[in-house]
């Protein structure tokens, strides 16, 4: 089985070694460095489907074929102080988008926790595994389709 | 609707535990005022807050880090000490949703008797709305020291034995959740996840008035003395006189309920059952209200 993208695990270890105060800032530069998925992919109102289940900042989730085979992942976070929301989209986008598909669908919902540590509420770590789900089921769904 | 700017218009009986934003702007160097964030979202501080603002962090300075409980006097002692706060400072609170986490801190506060306390009216909407200046720079204090009373939980707080004789006693019960949650629809906010209640429902005899109904939502303010009295008094019958138990799933929604009957509209017996529907909704054998 796959592991996780290297640039993931080695963040997260990276994350879960700062203190409260590095930790959020290194989130905070991940959040300013967010860039809302272009309108060449989709507009709003962004489709139902692309919604990230559980997520109160209102992410979406979108991802375009690379020609490699893999994906570009993008994301809207429709709250602007959905800071998580848009850290975790920039982490994802820069660790995962153009990795092998195995390793994206392999991505450890535990990171999440490693990135943004024990301050981190129920609500939003459910907010942010639903983004991930999303992320997961695209990766999954090619995976499937090349052994059909 | 129109929003009154002046706090001292708005009716309030003790408008004094209100600050405005002009306020705050002319005494952020003030050595004698310190202006305190509380957010829900633990990055927010971080990427910009109020110049020479210090934070409090809810689950991480309020509460007890084991037991379901508040901090105690020693660990309070800590925090105000690591704030520089002092008995006299001013502490002038404020944060986001509409305040609701200000209002919490406000309330943990008053346990320990520091009652050289406020609110700045909007919060940190109206503040940046009216785009006054924030930073990311983190202000530090130098140490101060504090000898806070015994935690007194007798007069703003309410436990779950005696949320129950007060239910039995038909007395005033306010359930500051969302309708869909008062009614058992939901187990959870909207937008929020379920976060471990088995029932939904309410205690009987509360009566529903969502927290945020008492704010102004273009700018997070504080509704008029008579806007807050047509909804708690009007809609509800509250009476001033009476013995006021509010609650919402963990204390911190019905908190800022509690600092809007206690001091906009004065009403001297209030108390907050922060063990609220987590607690109530998950104990076995104690009688729920649906619908």
């Amino acid at each position: 089985m796959a592991a996780q993208p290297a640039g993931l695990t080695e963040l997260a270890a990276d994350m879960k070694s700062m203190d409260r105060r590095e930790r959020s800032e290194a989130l905070i530069d991940f959040a300013d460095q967010f860039e809302e998925v272009p309108s060449s992919v989709a507009t709003r109102p962004f489709p139902e489907q692309n919604r990230a289940p559980h997520c109160e900042s209102e992410a979406f989730v979108f991802v375009t074929d690379n020609p490699d085979g893999t994906i570009k992942l993008h994301f809207a976070v429709e709250n602007p102080q959905g800071l998580s929301a848009k850290a975790w989209a920039a982490i994802l986008d820069e660790t995962a988008s153009g990795r092998p598909l195995e390793e994206v669908a392999a991505i450890d919902p535990h990171a999440i926790l490693d990135l943004f540590g024990s301050d981190l509420s129920m609500g939003k770590g459910l907010g942010l595994t639903g983004m991930l789900q999303l992320v997961h089921h695209e990766a999954r769904k090619r995976l499937a389709a090349r052994t059909h | 609707m129109s929003v009154a700017t002046d706090l001292s218009t708005r009716g309030y009986v003790h408008a004094d535990v209100l600050v405005d934003t002009d306020w705050v702007a002319a005494h952020l160097n003030d050595p004698k005022v310190r202006i305190v964030e509380s957010n829900e979202d633990p990055l927010l501080f971080t990427s910009n807050h109020i110049p020479g603002s210090v934070e409090v962090d809810w689950a991480r300075d309020l509460n007890d880090q084991v037991r379901r409980d508040y901090l105690d006097k020693a660990s309070f002692d800590k925090v105000m000490s690591r704030l520089g706060i002092s008995k006299d400072t001013t502490v002038v609170f404020y944060g986001d949703k509409n305040n609701w986490w200000a209002c919490y801190a406000f309330w943990v506060f008053q346990l320990f008797g520091h009652t050289n306390a406020k609110v700045m009216d909007g919060g940190r909407l109206k503040w940046e709305k009216e785009q006054r200046p924030m930073t990311r720079e983190v202000k530090s204090y130098p140490a101060g020291l504090y000898a806070a009373p015994d935690r007194d939980d007798r007069k703003i707080r309410i436990f779950r034995d005696e949320v129950r004789k007060h239910a039995d006693a038909n007395k005033p019960m306010v359930d500051v959740r969302s309708p869909a949650e008062f009614s058992g629809e939901k187990t959870h906010m909207p937008e929020y996840p379920q976060e471990g209640v088995l029932r939904g429902g309410h205690i009987p005899g509360a009566k529903s008035v969502p927290w945020a109904r008492a704010i102004n939502p273009e700018d997070g303010s504080f509704k008029t003395a008579a806007e807050l009295k047509a909804i708690y008094e009007g809609e509800i019958g509250l009476k001033s006189s009476d013995d006021v138990v509010a609650y919402c799933r963990i204390g911190e929604r019905s908190s800022h309920t509690w600092f809007v009957l206690t001091y906009l509209l004065g009403y001297p017996n209030v108390r907050n059952y922060d063990g609220s529907w987590t607690e109530w909704g998950n104990s076995v054998g104690l009688p729920i209200e649906k619908g």
